[in-house]
């Protein structure tokens, strides 16, 4: 094949016009790859409320509820508990719940909850996702220095410290309070996770 | 000519299988003064091999779903027969080879095997590292014990730090609200597919590389400089046979150590299997300690380190950026150092105790990422990070300035 008389701009342009064709084709190729690992259907219709009996929950108690797989805190604090809360803002990355995100706006109050004496949480660090511990003791601990643990939860993995209302201490790796998810009381004692729609 | 000869002849007429052999092999010529050091790159291509033949046994009998990965694993270990001999060459196997890994990296920064003209290299022997870090995650959560399911919830959250995107890439990366059955299968199919093709063709390219440059030496010398009548370096023997029949001694050595550990003390004391993951995943009950396995430990404890905030950037994102900046730096090494020589036999001491102090530093991140972040830990970590940090920040300018040694035209022996 001879290359006389061959347009050398034409042939550029066929190449690249080609090329981003390509291009284009191959980026439509990858949709269904990425989009199949979006959750299924069944994965998104697995989130369905949780319901719990609070009755049992003795004043400084928790139980754990599972909600989407997550689990749920529901603590019953005790008044020396709540009566601690109003006095760490000093100590907290965000004692007034600034981030809208963490919290329902019933929720947006010192004790982070609908009733001052229960609490409702993700059991989810906001660091990296463990599972926070109970800790609910007045008493010197291990990982603050100097003066008495007021109750709350720490996180075993990286050391993270939140208050009895979930609220993160400063110097933790966590840079959120702990979530407090939908919720609300179906009555006195029976407790919905996941809905709050009725008596918001 | 021979029967032999004259098959070849066809098959070299339709395949390039001769001179293929000549040139990675038989006439591709090897500086003479190996040491010790130079063993981990074989064995690493060894543990290779370990871990894709055991690993393709291991999925005959292994089932990846959230009711059944557990149970399976068990089921290899008590009864298929030598079942628990094949899982454990694939679980001790994994830590074998960061072993070799590591120790070949080393070797590549005493000797500045890292330099002109040896950059690629480098970044690809730095590409399988990335993906066997990546491929070992996804390793570690198959067996579907309690450190799997929680050692995986904290790697992938890390991606939730990420400003915006951060929570839907995450559960995207998931497939599910939570880690799932449905993570556990797409993990399952990155192991065991996605990942290993990708490793074997990155040390396709790594090899590749090497052969079109030369190997290093420990004097950091170009071998190619000097040359007998023929165009063969006077200071290099031929890879076939002499380093073939030299690395298969140290083969012997090496796999008598592996044996000897992988029978008589494969879960390396909770190092190399955690005793937590004896235990199924629990989605509702986080173990009192979460750490991850060795190799990885380092890099764990550089994320953990940042427990501040810096201006906009909360402790979260910092923690992810110093953990994604300590891999990514090793990248750039070559950029980094400006020495005129190769060899640490050949640079000042200040580069010489500097390298140690690195190693040093580096194994005692490693050892304090599988310790809870807590007091005198916690500290050790932090300085740990800002020595790390600082012996690549200091690279450029001690490297440049420093009064290196003269080099020798020869190889020492």
């Amino acid at each position: 094949m001879s290359n006389d008389g061959v347009n050398q701009g034409r042939r550029r342009f066929l190449i690249a016009t080609t090329a981003v064709g390509g291009g284009v084709g191959a980026v439509g190729v990858a949709v269904p790859f990425v989009k199949s690992w979006n959750p299924s259907e069944k994965a998104k219709a697995a989130g369905a409320p949780a319901k719990a009996d609070i009755s049992k929950v003795e004043p400084g108690a928790m139980i754990v509820v599972e909600w989407r797989g997550k689990p749920v805190y529901v603590v019953r604090r005790t008044d020396e508990l709540v009566g601690y809360l109003e006095g760490l803002a000093e100590k907290l990355k965000d004692p007034a719940n600034a981030d809208e995100g963490q919290q329902p706006s019933y929720a947006k109050n010192t004790g982070r909850s609908r009733k001052p004496e229960i609490l409702v949480l993700e059991g989810v660090c906001t660091h990296l996702g463990c599972a926070p511990k109970f800790v609910p003791e007045v008493k010197p601990q291990p990982f603050v220095d100097g003066e008495d643990w007021k109750g709350g939860f720490f996180c075993p993995c990286h050391g993270s410290r939140f208050d009895i209302a979930g609220r993160v201490f400063k110097g933790s790796p966590a840079a959120k309070n702990l979530k407090v998810p939908p919720h609300s009381y179906l009555d006195e004692t029976t407790l919905l996770i996941g809905v709050d729609e009725e008596n918001a | 000519m021979s029967k032999f000869q004259a098959f070849m002849g066809w098959v070299d007429h339709r395949l390039p299988v001769t001179t293929t052999f000549e040139k990675h092999m038989s006439k591709y010529y090897a500086p003479k003064n190996f040491n010790f050091w130079y063993f981990f790159g074989v064995f690493s291509f060894l543990m290779l091999a370990n871990q894709i033949l055991s690993g393709v046994w291991l999925t005959m009998s292994y089932n990846p779903s959230a009711e059944g990965a557990f149970a399976s694993v068990e089921y290899i270990m008590r009864d298929v027969e030598l079942g628990w001999l094949i899982r454990y060459m694939h679980s001790t196997g994994a830590s074998f080879f960061f072993i070799a890994v590591y120790l070949h990296m080393f070797r590549g920064l005493i000797y500045g095997s890292y330099q002109k003209p040896r950059e690629l290299i480098w970044i690809f022997g730095m590409c399988i590292y990335l993906m066997l870090m990546a491929e070992a995650f996804m390793g570690y959560v198959l067996p579907w014990g309690q450190m799997s399911y929680w050692g995986a919830q904290v790697i992938i959250s890390l991606f939730g730090a990420i400003p915006v995107i951060g929570d839907d890439l995450v559960t995207w990366i998931r497939g599910d609200f939570l880690i799932s059955g449905i993570t556990l299968n797409r993990f399952f199919a990155l192991h065991v597919i996605a990942l290993p093709l990708v490793i074997v063709a990155l040390v396709v390219l790594h090899i590749l590389a090497l052969h079109e440059v030369g190997s290093n030496n420990p004097d950091g010398i170009d071998i190619k400089k000097h040359k007998d009548a023929e165009g063969r370096p006077l200071d290099g023997v031929p890879f076939h046979p002499y380093y073939t029949v030299h690395d298969l001694v140290g083969i012997v050595v090496f796999l008598f150590v592996f044996c000897f550990v992988l029978f008589f003390w494969p879960e390396g004391n909770g190092y190399f299997l955690e005793y937590a993951n004896f235990e199924e995943a629990n989605p509702l009950k986080t173990p009192e300690h979460i750490a991850p396995v060795w190799y990885f430990g380092a890099f764990y404890t550089i994320l953990r380190a940042v427990t501040f905030d810096i201006g906009p950037i909360n402790s979260q994102l910092g923690g992810v950026i110093a953990m994604g900046a300590a891999i990514a730096i090793l990248f750039v090494l070559p950029w980094l150092d400006r020495s005129p020589v190769k060899s640490w036999r050949y640079k000042g001491w200040i580069s010489r105790l500097n390298l140690v102090l690195f190693g040093v530093f580096f194994a005692l991140l490693t050892w304090l990422g599988t310790k809870p972040a807590s007091g005198l830990y916690q500290i050790l970590g932090q300085i740990g990070t800002l020595v790390y940090f600082g012996w690549f920040i200091t690279l450029p300018f001690i490297s440049a300035k420093e009064k290196t040694k003269p080099v020798p035209e020869r190889v020492t022996g």
